[in-house]
């Protein structure tokens, strides 16, 4: 599968994982579908036989709610069988609705309670500096999410300490639970925002993967600071019904007739097997 | 002797810096009133000062620590346990990460600076976290000890510390001290007075009292709020029939609380919290604070009065 075949298979895992829940958050997982694929099938060292490998670069989701789009990459990559993805949500699960690091291996902090991932990416950072190691720490934030205060309690942080191990990205899909982020509390402009604070900021597409890594390769290569890439999304890519309707399916599943409709339209991927 | 038991925080802090590279120091704009400050001079590479952001210091914290770290946070009680309450909820308990959160500043005796920086409610909102063990030392050996059993103890702990100085009352080497375990300093059989952090000297002091009018007291050091020593609390109501918790804490939740609980489900005798009644504090000098919010020894006596005429 290339990489565009792999992200579409999380949007079909999403779907199911979601509609098998009957609750979940669809939307912000389809946004970040692209991202997320770049991240684990080429951008990160990990190796999912050993979840705990000390050279491992880290991810640290602090949108906790797209913890379906983690799942079906962490899946994916062979961190745990496939089929277990059906049992989101469920009682007894390691799939918590919102990511638990002590519950599966894979998942480097527990999020949920929004603006708390890039402090602890903050920390992880800080401590691949002390013992002198190579690793990166990538972080995941909604635009939403950086209505938060602690995001620039952190944001602060990071530059003061210049934390050039670290990547933060925004997923950036314009629209949060009660509507669209400009209406409920303007964030713009958020690259200024970023870079007033000391970071050194990049935009991309965030449906086009190879945009997605090209801007992580030029990330990489920044010293002395930290970077932040403001990869512009759509709230329930990849299905046309949420796409034109995000607000109905930030924290809300398909109903098995949707998911129906949404596999049709992600099924026109090839190499999908039902 | 009077010590404070955040200077023994500070000492006992650098000496662990010297023996465990691994340990990492964070506080929020506080580390000459925390003590941290021997530490960050001491290694500077392993300090991390996050300025006035508590709710980042815990985070950071709990991200070291994800990476091998020990990490103690420090910052004063009220900000620690209210400010990060969340944080240390969300990335610190629900983790289990090596996360210390050591705070200073608890309670009234605080003093001056007024009922914004008096924490009287931390124990309380930080013993009903899961996975949370919350110790509150008498003294500044038992610090001593405390922090050290912190740094070798694998998971998250809050430990509460005094600004004021206060009597020492234990010697280095007969203070065995364990997490979980509370320590019978005085033995006695009308009545049992188990006590926390600074409440304990003053316990001692209403036991002495009483000793004078023929009723001897049990004096226990409950240093740990949680995990509570159960066995200990059922012991010593069953052995002496009463009990009265004296905390430097609201009586809502906290020590007394935690007594409390255990004794109504399993040994009920009549019981009275000395401690901070439902209100904020004001700004003061701490003895003077101490008499005002009733955390004396003459109050002890009077409680420990009432629980014995309940018990005829």
């Amino acid at each position: 599968m290339n990489l565009v075949e792999i992200a579409g298979k999380l949007r079909q895992h999403i779907i199911m994982m979601t509609c098998a829940a009957a609750s979940g958050h669809p939307g912000g997982s389809l946004s970040a579908a692209d991202i997320i694929t770049a991240l684990y099938f080429h951008q990160m060292k990990h190796d999912p036989k050993n979840p705990t490998w000390p050279e491992r670069d880290r991810f640290v989701m602090s949108k906790g709610h797209a913890a379906p789009v983690l799942y079906a990459a962490l899946s994916e990559s062979g961190y745990f069988p496939v089929n277990y993805l059906k049992t989101l949500r469920q009682i007894g699960s390691s799939l918590q609705g919102h990511i638990d690091m002590q519950a599966l291996p894979g998942i480097e902090m527990s999020t949920g309670s929004l603006g708390q991932g890039l402090s602890a990416a903050n920390g992880m950072a800080l401590a691949a500096k002390l013992d002198k190691k190579d690793y990166r720490i990538y972080c995941l934030l909604g635009d939403g999410e950086c209505q938060e205060g602690q995001v620039w309690e952190a944001a602060m942080t990071s530059s003061h300490r210049k934390l050039d191990n670290l990547t933060a990205i925004i997923d950036n899909n314009k629209h949060q639970i009660d509507g669209k982020v400009e209406d409920i509390k303007n964030i713009e402009p958020l690259a200024d925002k970023w870079s007033s604070f000391g970071w050194e900021v990049f935009a991309c597409d965030g449906h086009d993967i190879k945009e997605i890594i090209k801007t992580f390769e030029q990330a990489v290569k920044v010293k002395g600071k930290p970077t932040v890439i403001i990869a512009n999304t759509i709230k329930g890519k990849g299905v046309s019904f949420m796409e034109t309707r995000p607000l109905d399916y930030h924290g809300k599943a398909p109903t098995p007739e949707e998911e129906k409709r949404a596999m049709a339209e992600l099924c026109q991927i090839k190499d999908f097997e039902l | 002797m009077m010590q404070a038991t955040r200077d023994a925080y500070g000492k006992t802090l650098l000496e662990l810096g010297k023996q465990n590279p691994n340990i990492v120091v964070l506080d929020a704009d506080l580390s000459a009133s925390t003590k941290t400050a021997s530490f960050a001079k001491a290694f500077p590479e392993r300090f991390f000062d996050m300025g006035v952001a508590e709710q980042d210091m815990i985070g950071t914290a709990a991200g070291l620590a994800a990476s091998g770290k020990i990490a103690f946070a420090s910052t004063f009680a009220v900000f620690g346990s209210g400010r990060a309450w969340d944080q240390i909820r969300m990335v610190v308990a629900y983790t289990r990460l090596n996360v210390k959160v050591v705070v200073t500043h608890g309670g009234i005796t605080t003093g001056e600076d007024g009922a914004s920086h008096q924490a009287n409610e931390d124990i309380a909102i930080m013993r009903a976290l899961p996975n949370m063990t919350v110790v509150v030392p008498a003294d500044a050996v038992e610090t001593g000890k405390v922090i050290r059993a912190a740094a070798e103890f694998n998971g998250p702990m809050y430990v509460r510390l005094s600004r004021a100085m206060t009597p020492v009352i234990y010697k280095e080497e007969s203070c065995d001290f364990k997490i979980g375990r509370g320590i019978v300093l005085r033995e006695g059989k009308n009545v049992a007075i188990i006590a926390c952090g600074i409440m304990v000297g003053v316990a001692l002091e209403a036991a002495d009292k009483l000793a004078a009018e023929k009723i001897t007291c049990r004096v226990v050091d409950l240093h740990t709020i949680k995990p509570i020593d159960k066995e200990l609390i059922i012991k010593c109501a069953e052995e002496t029939g009463a009990v009265v918790t004296a905390e430097e804490h609201s009586i809502i939740g906290g020590l007394g609380g935690a007594v409390a609980e255990v004794l109504v489900e399993n040994a009920v005798v009549p019981m009275a919290r000395v401690g901070v009644r439902d209100t904020f504090g004001e700004s003061g000098k701490p003895e003077d604070l101490l008499v005002k919010y009733g955390l004396t020894s003459g109050e002890i006596v009077t409680a420990v009065k009432n629980v014995l005429a309940r018990k005829k």
